[in-house]
């Protein structure tokens, strides 16, 4: 599959859902374990990706300077900083022990 | 209209520029990494414009950045199931949009976190329209054109950026996911998802620890463990 048919293809899945709230009856999926389903996918796939940026490498498993980019990250959140300062931040820490080590 | 309604209306618009300019500016994130994960600028573009949906648009990138096109059915599956909770914010907006299909089609296209998030947190009809609309409006363009200057950006940075971006994308992901980790359930979630991924990563291709991960929230969520009882 190419770049272009992958983004047109999620694209399409992706509007699909949102239309979809409006066309079906609510009280068919207003009940609470599809609800509750919905919010915790969310929680897992986040979770996951985070894991597969921080860790993942071509063969494995690799801890390197996105590790304690991560935990920078973490900590500014724990402060309620902004989204693009956390952001920022842990690109920088990154790109800094990448440059000392 | 009343004073009151025009109270409530102004007190959604406000609420929609807070929360609006300060989620556009993020689309600079956006814009870079989906550059530095190998998607050209129009490609990077396309996603903001069509897609709309920031969760399911960093999964889209972040899996083809690891995976490469060779990813692309597990890109489309992530960025699918992340866009599932858009289905439900649209069932909650759905009654005070009103109006005929191509303005629907147009609410359903900018049914998203904070769009639902502002309009619902009104009081009033008006209040809630103003809101859902204004919010709308505001992240569509902002994200967008931020969009654009962040892929712009990194485009010109070329391979020096990419020394931190990797750390970036992870750093999104967890911004994304913070404001979501209030109750002991979704936590529990976040942590399984977390171990099955990293379980997997050493033996599956690209994006399957991903999706694998989601049988996590499918299993806690059909069985409602840890969960409040209703």
């Amino acid at each position: 599959m190419t770049i272009w048919q992958t983004i047109i293809l999620a694209a399409i899945a992706v509007f699909a859902l949102k239309l979809a709230g409006y066309l079906v009856p609510p009280a068919l999926v207003e009940k609470p374990t599809p609800a509750r389903i919905a919010n915790l996918l969310t929680v897992a796939l986040l979770a996951a990706l985070i894991v597969v940026q921080t860790v993942g490498g071509q063969q494995g498993l690799v801890l390197d300077a996105r590790v304690p980019a991560l935990i920078v990250a973490a900590g500014l959140l724990a402060i309620r900083a902004p989204f693009i300062v956390v952001v920022a931040a842990a690109a920088v820490v990154a790109a800094l022990i990448r440059l000392w080590t | 209209m009343s004073d009151a309604a025009v109270t409530e209306r102004r007190a959604a618009i406000r609420a929609s520029f807070a929360v609006g300019l300060a989620v556009a500016a993020y689309g600079v994130s956006f814009g870079a990494l989906s550059v530095a994960s190998g998607l050209d600028i129009w490609q990077t573009c396309f996603l903001s414009l069509i897609m709309f949906s920031g969760g399911s648009q960093f999964a889209v990138i972040g899996i083809l950045a690891t995976g490469g096109a060779a990813a692309g059915g597990a890109a489309i599956a992530s960025g699918a199931l992340l866009g599932t909770r858009n289905a439900l914010y649209a069932l909650r907006v759905a009654p005070f949009i009103g109006g005929p299909w191509p303005k629907k089609v147009l609410a359903a296209h900018w049914t998203i976190d904070e769009t639902t998030a502002v309009s619902t947190a009104q009081k009033t009809l008006v209040g809630q329209r103003a809101g859902f609309w204004w919010t709308g409006a505001i992240i569509y363009i902002g994200w967008n054109l931020t969009t654009l200057i962040g892929a712009l950006i990194g485009d010109l940075l070329g391979d020096v950026s990419q020394y931190g971006l990797d750390a970036a994308a992870a750093a999104a992901f967890l911004g994304l996911l913070w404001p979501r980790l209030r109750q002991l359930q979704p936590v529990v979630v976040a942590i399984g998802a977390a171990v099955v991924a990293a379980v997997l990563i050493p033996f599956v291709p690209a994006g399957i620890p991903v999706l694998a991960a989601a049988v996590v929230a499918v299993v806690v969520g059909l069985t409602n463990w840890l969960g409040r009882r209703p």
